[in-house]
């Protein structure tokens, strides 16, 4: 019983993981992994900063969208 | 095959593997060659069992489509008969282009790792990415193109959907995936440029660029037929605009980052229009003010797309994209559990009477070879290589993943295109026909649709004026009497089906307006987005010879060449609304040989580069969808513009009415007036413009492949210009589902300290 629902829970999350990782919601803690990494000792973009320059790096490069 | 000169790579046709040493702190980057193949050519009795079941059942369902021939056909065979086919072809043949032509290395880093920024250089999990990759490549093609060739029976599409897609539009996602990634993201026109020249290079940008205005225009000539004379649909997509500025405003400067919350918001949003658009469009008021004829549309849609196309992404672009992401989501699942649940019996024959003839009234020509260009998306569309030239190779977290993604995410979009099949086959053939004729042979009127559609003497189809106004009724519309264009029709069949899932019929007005509601939302994200590329695409050209307008954030350039662009793509759709003949269905021939035209030129970009890496011996798994995309597009071209057959040549068509006008005709075929005259002298002299423009420039294109093609089979080889290989320091697996020896490595991997890994192993939940 206890083990059946924790595979639930477990299967809960997986969605979850897919689903944000699918909409792009990850893209600040990829980002966060990447700047802790590359550039250690510097502070990152805040998170509103970050989805501000998102948007407009998109402004400057466009992306097709498929038919 | 003289492999004669040079330095051929012969086992090997990646050198630079024998040098890449990896750091040897890490564990493997990438499982041992050897192992991969072990593991491949093991065959336990327990895969053997599965293989054979898969061919069994795959077998099985295709002889029950092929060859039965019963009253009905259950459209689950068409499920078990897609599934199995794409699960064979995707273990065996893809993995043999994989073995024989792509050769991937995983210690060879992907630009996701030597080029990671952080941005848009981001190793992504390869189901994620997956998924991402899919929502990008699919949208309002897959749905519509299949519902038109159903004028022509159930078996040629289906044929064509499933075996093109392993054939030919898989393999060209694959292929365009691979080596942009190999040369660190490059775009289709690009490498292009690289491979064949400064001429095959324009010829494709020009190409490029006149295919996407088309494209634009078809699929918003679509969402204005759909729209059109239906104050609920016109009402509920409308409310779109409104809850994107709203969701980007939120995402903006209420809470950055939440976007599953926003988007679950602005999905709660969505569906209250819906349900709202039924009940507004029941009112005086509201039936009066959202009421509009399809030119009105058309001008809202042009004026929409301006304004979309300059306003910052943040406000309108990304969130509509976020919402289209998640309607994507929920449509297939929704289609696939309908279909599989519902199991909807088909009662349209498997070469229905207009497979063999040119007077087909939803889109004119024979099988022969308009089958192939009605259905585009789905089985190969030239517009996804620039998806998979473009965000996904920057993603790629490791090389053998490409497979996955590439040849794995188009598998994906067939099977979109099959239900949406499927969903068009289920409803009534009169319905059928009444829907999809143009208003130029019903009418558009019931009586007229009625008298037209029993006149053309389809076996079994006995059409009846309340089988059409009943159904009107039921889908909460005033008429479905010529509502062309493939939306209605799929909507039509999803409502059927979905209300015998959930609702029954009091709930069918509401899920045909969701199936209107999300193909309205792909296009007009695509829509906006298209329009973006194109004015980019553009900037950038004028640039050469204006510097200024090279710079993107220079407001007077962005300007000039959206308004350039959306006069481009708007004075077609204009025309076609307006058209007297009909509209989608002499237009829509044009997007699928724009579409097919841009598969040819991707394929034969790929083509110089496989000859360039001296693969001769493998060479056909491109020529062969090359020369048959080739074949069919340059020939259906040729129909278009040399034809004498007025109901399939454009110039033909276009002489016809020229000569009724000269000889003093006030009436002429379909056309009612001197006007209407004049404007088909007008669309055909367009048209027949459009398809030489398109088959000039391919033509281009594919020679001047051939010539590298042949320049690189006399020194057996070329020159690549793939980045320089960079070893690898991290891992994971290739597939879906991680074999054994993968496991163990990832374990390994997942052992390690965290400033060792480059790439966070993303366990469920680890870090919620």
């Amino acid at each position: 019983m206890n083990h059946a629902l924790e595979r639930a829970r477990e299967g809960w999350h997986g969605f979850v993981w897919f689903f944000k990782g699918m909409m792009g919601e990850n893209a600040y803690r990829d980002y966060l992994d990447f700047h802790r990494r590359a550039h250690p000792g510097v502070a990152p973009m805040t998170e509103r900063e970050f989805w501000r320059d998102k948007t407009d790096r998109q402004d400057r490069n466009p992306q097709g969208r498929c038919c | 095959m003289s492999q004669t000169s040079a330095p051929l790579p012969g086992r090997d046709p990646d050198p630079d593997s024998t040098v890449l040493v990896q750091d040897p702190n890490l564990p493997p980057v990438a499982l041992d060659p050897a192992v991969v193949d072990a593991e491949d050519r093991k065959w336990t009795p327990g895969k053997i069992a599965i293989w054979i079941g898969i061919a069994l059942l795959g077998g099985v369902s295709w002889s029950m489509i092929a060859f039965v021939r019963g009253e009905t056909i259950n459209a689950i065979w068409f499920v078990f008969a897609a599934v199995c086919t794409y699960f064979i072809a995707y273990r065996f043949y893809s993995k043999y282009i994989e073995n024989k032509l792509t050769k991937p290395n995983d210690m060879r880093a992907t630009p996701a790792e030597y080029k990671a920024d952080g941005k848009d250089y981001v190793a992504t999990d390869r189901r994620v990415l997956y998924g991402h990759h899919f929502a990008a490549i699919a949208g309002a093609g897959p749905l519509v193109g299949p519902v038109l060739a159903a004028q022509m029976g159930y078996l040629p599409g289906t044929i064509w959907i499933i075996i093109g897609v392993i054939l030919a539009g898989a393999v060209q996602d694959y292929l365009v995936l691979f080596f942009s990634m190999r040369r660190g993201g490059r775009s289709l026109g690009q490498m292009a440029r690289e491979e064949l020249g400064l001429i095959g290079g324009t010829a494709a940008l020009i190409a490029t660029l006149a295919i996407m205005i088309i494209i634009v225009a078809i699929l918003a000539l679509v969402v204005v037929n759909a729209l059109g004379e239906s104050p609920w649909g016109v009402f509920s997509v409308s409310m779109t605009i409104p809850i994107a500025l709203f969701m980007g405003i939120y995402l903006r400067f209420l809470r950055p980052g939440k976007v599953s919350e926003v988007s679950i918001i602005g999905f709660v949003l969505l569906i209250a229009a819906i349900a709202g658009g039924g009940w507004i469009a029941e009112t005086d008021w509201g039936s009066a003010l959202f009421t509009l004829d399809r030119t009105t549309i058309a001008w809202g849609i042009i004026v929409y797309g301006f304004i979309a196309a300059v306003l910052p992404v943040w406000l309108l672009l990304a969130p509509r994209d976020y919402l289209s992401t998640f309607m994507k989501i929920g449509t297939i699942i929704m289609l696939a559990v309908a279909i599989v649940l519902v199991r909807p019996e088909i009662n349209v024959p498997a070469f229905s009477e207009f497979a063999g003839r040119v007077d087909g009234p939803v889109v004119p020509g024979a099988l022969w070879p308009f089958l192939f260009v009605t259905i585009a998306c789905g089985a190969l569309s030239g517009f996804h290589a620039l998806i998979s030239s473009g965000t996904t190779p920057k993603m790629l977290h490791k090389e053998r993943q490409s497979r996955f993604i590439g040849y794995g995410g188009m598998l994906m979009e067939s099977f979109v295109a099959i239900m949406a099949l499927v969903a068009a086959l289920s409803i009534d053939r009169g319905i059928y026909f009444a829907m999809n004729s143009s208003a130029a042979a019903t009418g558009g009127t019931v009586e007229g649709a009625v008298a037209f559609v029993n006149s053309l003497g389809l076996a079994g189809v006995n059409l009846t004026p309340d089988m059409l106004t009943q159904l009107a009724e039921n889908v909460g519309e005033e008429s479905v009497v010529s509502r062309t264009g493939g939306a209605p029709t799929l909507a039509v069949g999803l409502a059927q089906i979905m209300q015998g899932l959930i609702g029954g019929l009091g709930m069918m007005g509401f899920w045909y307006h969701f199936a209107i509601m999300f193909e309205a939302l792909f296009i007009l994200t695509a829509v906006d987005a298209g329009t973006r590329v194109a004015r980019f695409m553009l900037q950038d050209t004028i640039g050469n010879f204006i510097p200024q307008f090279k710079d993107v954030s220079w407001r007077p350039g962005v300007w000039i060449c959206t308004a350039i662009m959306v006069a481009g793509w708007g004075y077609i759709l204009i025309l076609g609304v307006t058209d007297p003949l009909g509209g989608i269905n002499t237009f829509f021939p044009l997007f699928g040989i724009a579409n097919q035209l841009l598969a040819a030129i991707a394929l034969a970009v790929c083509l110089a580069i496989v000859a360039k890496r001296g693969a001769f011996k493998y060479i056909w798994i491109v020529a062969l969808p090359l020369a048959f995309a080739s074949v069919i597009t340059i020939w259906a071209s040729i129909l278009k513009i040399f034809s004498q057959d007025v109901r399939v040549g454009y110039w033909a068509n276009n002489a016809a009415y020229r000569n009724a006008l000269a000889s003093g005709e006030t009436s002429f075929g379909n056309a009612k007036s001197v006007a209407e005259m004049e404007a088909v002298v007008r669309n055909t002299t367009v048209q027949g413009t459009l398809s030489i423009v398109f088959v000039v420039l391919t033509i281009i294109v594919i020679a001047t492949a051939i010539a590298a093609t042949i320049r690189a089979w006399q020194r057996g080889g070329g020159i690549s210009n793939e980045e320089p290989a960079t070893v690898s320091a991290t891992y994971a697996p290739a597939g879906l589902i991680a074999t054994p020896a993968e496991r163990e490595l990832e374990k390994q991997w997942n052992q390690l300290p965290d400033e060792l890994r480059l790439e966070r192993a993303h366990h469920h939940g680890q870090r919620s």
